[in-house]
């Protein structure tokens, strides 16, 4: 572990965790949002791919996932923190005027989406996941006794305020992923002239499918679509 | 044209804006020779002139350097400040000027700044170790035409500190990368080219300057054009020499 201690030291250490982390919390948000997509395919079908995820053939999986994610979390949030830090330091006094040609408005607030998303992401696993949080009522439970997904998603988002958070969040996440999916292909040296083009669209594509994708659903719940 | 100039005066540790009319100024004259004749007129009132750094004024030693109304070098792009011509700004403007601002460039007085952090970075590996005597003929080792092209873009860094200068992070990123690219692309630069990605790096941060969250804002106001790939394949060098890639050549063995 020491190569890995000295090699953290360094700021490039800290891109380099920030950035592998953040694909890969990055590819779960995208398989999470497939997922969830098949709410559009009806009820049975989500709970049935709730259940399966809960099932205890795929409980190995289940938690590889999520103690990965959570240890992704933990270290994309402790090197952004130590990295602002050090930003801060390496500039004392500030400008009285500054312009920007290229920094865009995305990836000058990855400091303040990140901890929104962060926040979002509590709430987002207290409502839905625990079931702490029940903005509707009751947490829904089916006939067997395991949650009902379905029911709870759509009673959720049928709140304008839950609504509202949700997509205010993934919108904020759409702007993350806008800077932090360019950003890694340049941080792990992912540089030709052949597919620098390329990098920028990537990330753009995957950036908007995301926010599509996800706003899909608490639009659908208001429009009425999905009841 | 006249203007009004907000310039930063600072003895000492604390420093403030200062309000000066400059009248008259031609538009054919560059932005240091408005502030030279600023200056004149400052000595003739027996006040202290303002100081700042320049040399060569032809855009090629990187001495000079301010930030004007919130850009490094001033509104033109892929220039220096002394190259900088008055005929870019318009009668009565209003113009803000500052130092550069980087806790690796302490300001010694008013627009002046200590750049030797620059220099330190450079011993810590920006160079190849050659026998001396005599110097050897310039084509006995062939180079690809590409290669020499691409180390050249980078070569073209004066190291003026206009990336520090511009970067949220005040990160020298660009221009340790434009001297690992430079050096890493030629044959000569590879002996020590692993342990040079250390060394400049670390060097850096040492010397107090931020890291690179990829703004892209330091190649916007680079003087030389220099690109943000030098930076991708910088860090590249820095991985493949930290996971113990070449530990024969120079690199880190773990």
């Amino acid at each position: 572990m020491s190569w890995f201690v000295s090699y953290y030291r360094t700021t490039v250490g800290k891109k380099v965790v920030m950035a592998v982390t953040g694909i890969l919390l990055f590819l779960f948000v995208l398989g999470h949002m497939a997922g969830n997509l098949q709410i559009f395919m009806g009820k049975d079908q989500l709970n049935a791919y709730a259940a399966a995820l809960h099932s205890q053939s795929f409980a190995p999986i289940l938690w590889t996932v999520r103690v990965v994610m959570g240890l992704s979390l933990i270290l994309h949030v402790v090197a952004s923190i130590q990295l602002t830090v050090h930003s801060w330091n390496s500039r004392p006094q500030k400008y009285a005027k500054i312009r920007y040609r290229e920094a865009d408005i995305a990836a000058r607030t990855m400091i303040l989406s990140g901890p929104i998303i962060a926040f979002f992401l509590i709430y987002h696993i207290l409502q839905l996941t625990t079931g702490n949080i029940q903005p509707s009522g009751e947490f829904a439970l089916q006939a067997s006794g395991a949650p009902d997904a379905y029911t709870n998603v759509v009673a959720g988002f049928q709140v304008w305020w839950v609504s509202l958070g949700y997509i205010v969040a993934v919108i904020l996440l759409g702007f993350h992923f806008y800077h932090g999916l360019w950003s890694w292909t340049q941080t792990l040296g992912w540089d030709h002239p052949k597919w620098n083009g390329l990098r920028r669209g990537l990330a753009t594509f995957f950036c908007v499918a995301i926010v599509i994708g996800d706003i899909a659903i608490p639009l659908a719940v208001l429009a009425g679509w999905i009841k | 044209m006249n203007l009004t100039l907000n310039i930063w005066r600072q003895k000492g540790k604390i420093g403030k804006f200062v309000k000066y009319q400059a009248k008259d100024v031609s538009e054919h004259m560059s932005f240091l020779e408005m502030l030279d004749v600023l200056n004149q007129e400052l000595i003739l009132k027996g006040e202290e002139p303002v100081h700042f750094d320049h040399d060569c004024r032809e855009g090629i030693c990187g001495t000079c350097g301010m930030v004007i109304n919130g850009l490094p070098h001033g509104p033109l792009k892929g220039t220096t400040v002394c190259q900088l011509h008055m005929r870019h700004f318009k009668d009565g403007q209003e113009i803000w000027i500052e130092p550069w601002r980087s806790r690796g460039f302490p300001i010694l007085k008013d627009l002046m700044t200590d750049k030797s952090a620059l220099d330190r970075i450079i011993q810590s590996g920006g160079f190849i170790t050659v026998r001396t005597g005599q110097a050897a003929k310039a084509e006995a080792i062939p180079v690809p035409k590409s290669d020499a092209e691409l180390s050249m873009d980078a070569a073209e860094c004066i190291g003026c500190g206009a990336c520090v200068a511009s970067c949220p992070n005040g990160s020298a990123m660009l221009f340790v990368a434009a001297k690992i690219t430079h050096l890493g692309f030629l044959p000569q630069g590879q002996p020590e080219r692993m342990q040079r990605a250390i060394n400049m790096i670390t060097k850096a941060e040492e010397e107090g300057f931020g890291f690179c969250s990829n703004y892209a804002e330091c190649e916007a106001v680079c003087p030389k054009n220099i690109s943000i790939s030098t930076i991708a394949r910088a860090n590249r060098d820095f991985i493949r020499a930290s996971f113990g890639y070449g530990a024969g050549k120079g690199g880190k063995a773990l």
